[in-house]
């Protein structure tokens, strides 16, 4: 089985560039030289400094000893939540300012839900003295202000998308339409491993990063370099998609996804795409998506603003159907004690997304030795009022 | 039997063509409005499906496809709202709509409800000509359907060849880089890309779209063309005056 897109930017049956024609000479000029630009030296040197001196990494594999006596297994934290910016968004934007600039691109433009994505885009902006414009749902920049704060000062222009259900699709569609009506200066900086190709596979590719240093770093420690599991949420999926890179080809790596249920998968307030999704287009890729029979797109819901899009990456859709993905779905309330169960054993607050992973201890046993790797994506603070809510702190 | 599209396209004369959204201003204006526009004078019209997430459209068709949604329009419905629609309209009737509500529908169910109507085309803004060529064309064309591209001021000439290879009825010329309803006037920029798509000499005709919205609009845009689309400046009367301004807004572009 292979898990790469092809030159189409097929996962199995889900990807391609279903996108407007308007949209057809930025896409194309973005796949024809993607690759090429990405494996330039001068690239691959710029790229991984600003990693190491500005993101922060390698960001640390930490053994997490109480929460492994606790669940009886080897539990792997990889720490995202550490790089600058709190989270593994910014790997991603790293990259992706890199080839806006050798593509000639003076202004960006990117969607963001809770903002995680938007200050990712905005901070690498400052970094290169690019113009910066950030679409976001209007109900989310009342929801995610401090996000929003953190996006002015670093000189980004936040305009809020009104239209359907003013959330991240809707700020995306609008990300889009701006992309349709500045066709030659800008480039969109997509947050997730979803959108046309080559969208999913560079971003997988950014983030892939983190399954690299996975790699040696549980060589350093366990002296062999996969573990028995790699466990991420997904969303749209790119911090997933960049734990699982370098490990879908071996299959003694168990992959496990966990996905949002919300209130409930059959609650109808939910983001668990893989279980109540069909396959669809949304955003210029064939996935799994949540929609009506008639063909509409539905929206999603989690506690956890990061996860609710009602579609998933190509890749994702692609592990599922062939089951070289384990998917696992998480309420909010399990995900919330999760999440306080991390706190108060290992002393690290995690982001509200992080927390899904972390619950999968609810739904799966582990045996004592296997060693097990999750991705621990984001850290809490921006969701400390969301805690502060759910447990009456 | 003949498609209507090919036949409208060979009068001697510069096709108004009109599109709509289906649901809009009220869930069952459909026939009607189709039947005043056919009335007035209009040659073509594109009947446009409501989709949750148009992502090629300004806010006016935005606007309407969300109240046409409310409304409670859907596929099966038009298809019934549409079902003796040959007994009264005999002008080509195409289907503008997204891809993934057709997806639902079942692509080929879709095709074959759209011959039994008598639908002669298809525009489809997110399925790409490549998609299309290599696995709905066959499907498109056993029901006698006309599938229409677009292309853009930025689309080369050599994938405009290639468009129109795979066309058999027009090419939707979208006027500038945009999206619906965005632009007001023309001006050099537009002459240029108008003059370019002529001197290339493509075996299908021309009809512009996006930023036709009066009579100066449409007879700078017919001087090189065979016709123009015009559909949110429409809307924005549907808005306004409802199904009543039809024949005043017709009458005021040619």
């Amino acid at each position: 089985m292979n898990y790469q897109a092809d030159e189409k930017g097929y996962y199995g049956d889900f990807g391609g560039a279903y996108i407007p024609e308007m949209l057809y000479p930025n896409v194309e000029e973005l796949r024809t030289k993607y690759l090429e630009i990405m494996n330039e030296p001068s690239f691959v040197e710029e790229f991984n400094q600003l990693l190491k001196d500005y993101v922060g990494r390698p960001s640390p594999l930490y053994y997490a000893k109480r929460l492994s006596e606790k669940h009886n297994t080897k539990v792997y934290l990889k720490r995202e939540d550490l790089n600058h910016t709190g989270a593994h968004k910014v790997n991603n934007t790293i990259g992706q300012i890199l080839v806006a600039k050798k593509l000639g691109k003076n202004r960006i433009i990117a969607e963001t839900g809770a903002g995680q994505h938007g200050v990712a885009t905005a901070t690498v902006c400052a970094l290169m003295g690019i113009e910066c414009i950030v679409y976001m749902g209007e109900i989310d920049i009342k929801r995610q202000a401090p996000n929003v704060a953190r996006m002015k000062m670093l000189g980004a222009k936040v305009i809020p998308a009104t239209s359907g259900s003013k959330t991240l699709k809707d700020a995306t569609n609008e990300a889009i339409r701006d992309w349709i009506n500045n066709p030659v200066d800008t480039h969109y900086i997509i947050g997730s491993a979803i959108g046309p190709h080559p969208y999913p596979d560079m971003v997988t590719r950014f983030q892939s990063i983190i399954s690299e240093e996975i790699k040696w770093q549980l060589k350093e420690k366990e002296g062999k370099e996969d573990p028995d599991y790699v466990i991420a949420c997904i969303g749209g999926g790119s911090n997933a998609a960049g734990t699982y890179y370098h490990f879908l080809d071996n299959p003694d790596v168990g992959i496990i996804a966990v996905e949002a249920a919300g209130k409930g998968v059959n609650s109808g307030e939910s983001a668990a795409t893989s279980q109540l999704g069909k396959e669809g287009v949304i955003h210029g890729c064939k996935t799994l998506l949540m929609q009506t029979d008639d063909g509409q797109i539905t929206e999603p819901y989690s506690i956890s603003a990061g996860l609710d899009y009602p579609g998933v990456g190509p890749l994702h859709s692609h592990l599922y159907r062939t089951g070289r993905g384990e998917f696992f779905s998480v309420t909010d309330d399990d995900a919330m004690i999760a999440g306080l169960e991390l706190c108060k054993l290992e002393g690290i607050i995690p982001a509200i997304e992080s927390s899904h992973a972390l619950a999968i201890f609810n739904q799966k046993k582990f045996n004592p030795d296997d060693i097990v790797v999750i991705s621990l994506s984001g850290r809490g603070d921006k969701d400390l009022n969301t805690y502060i809510d759910h447990f009456k702190l | 039997m003949k498609n209507r599209i090919n036949t409208a396209l060979e009068q001697d004369k510069d096709l108004l063509s009109i599109y709509f959204t289906a649901g809009y201003p009220s869930l069952n204006d459909t026939v009607q409005i189709i039947q005043d526009l056919e009335k007035n004078g209009v040659d073509m019209i594109e009947i446009g499906l409501p989709f949750s997430d148009p992502l090629a459209d300004g806010p006016t068709i935005q606007d309407s496809s969300t109240i046409a949604l409310k409304n409670g329009m859907t596929t099966k419905l038009l298809f019934e709202q549409l079902k003796d629609i040959r007994q009264s309209v005999s002008i080509p009737l195409i289907i503008m709509g997204y891809f993934n509500p057709m997806m639902q529908y079942g692509i080929e169910a879709f095709c074959a409800k759209c011959q039994e109507i008598g639908i002669d085309g298809l525009i489809i803004p997110d399925l790409p000509v490549n998609e299309y060529h290599e696995h709905y064309q066959e499907t498109f064309e056993k029901y006698g359907l006309i599938n229409v591209f677009l292309i853009t001021p930025q689309t080369s000439d050599e994938r405009i060849r290639f468009i129109d290879s795979v066309s058999n009825g027009f090419i939707y010329m979208v006027s500038s880089a945009s999206t619906t309803g965005a632009k007001s006037t023309f001006g050099n920029v537009q002459q240029e890309y108008f003059d370019r798509i002529k001197s290339l000499n493509l075996k299908n005709p021309q009809i512009v779209g996006f930023g036709i919205s009066n009579n100066e609009t449409f007879m700078q845009a017919t001087k090189t063309t065979k016709g123009a689309i015009i559909g949110s400046a429409f809307i924005k009367q549907l808005t306004q005056n409802g199904v009543d301004g039809i024949e005043s807004f017709v009458k005021g572009i040619r």
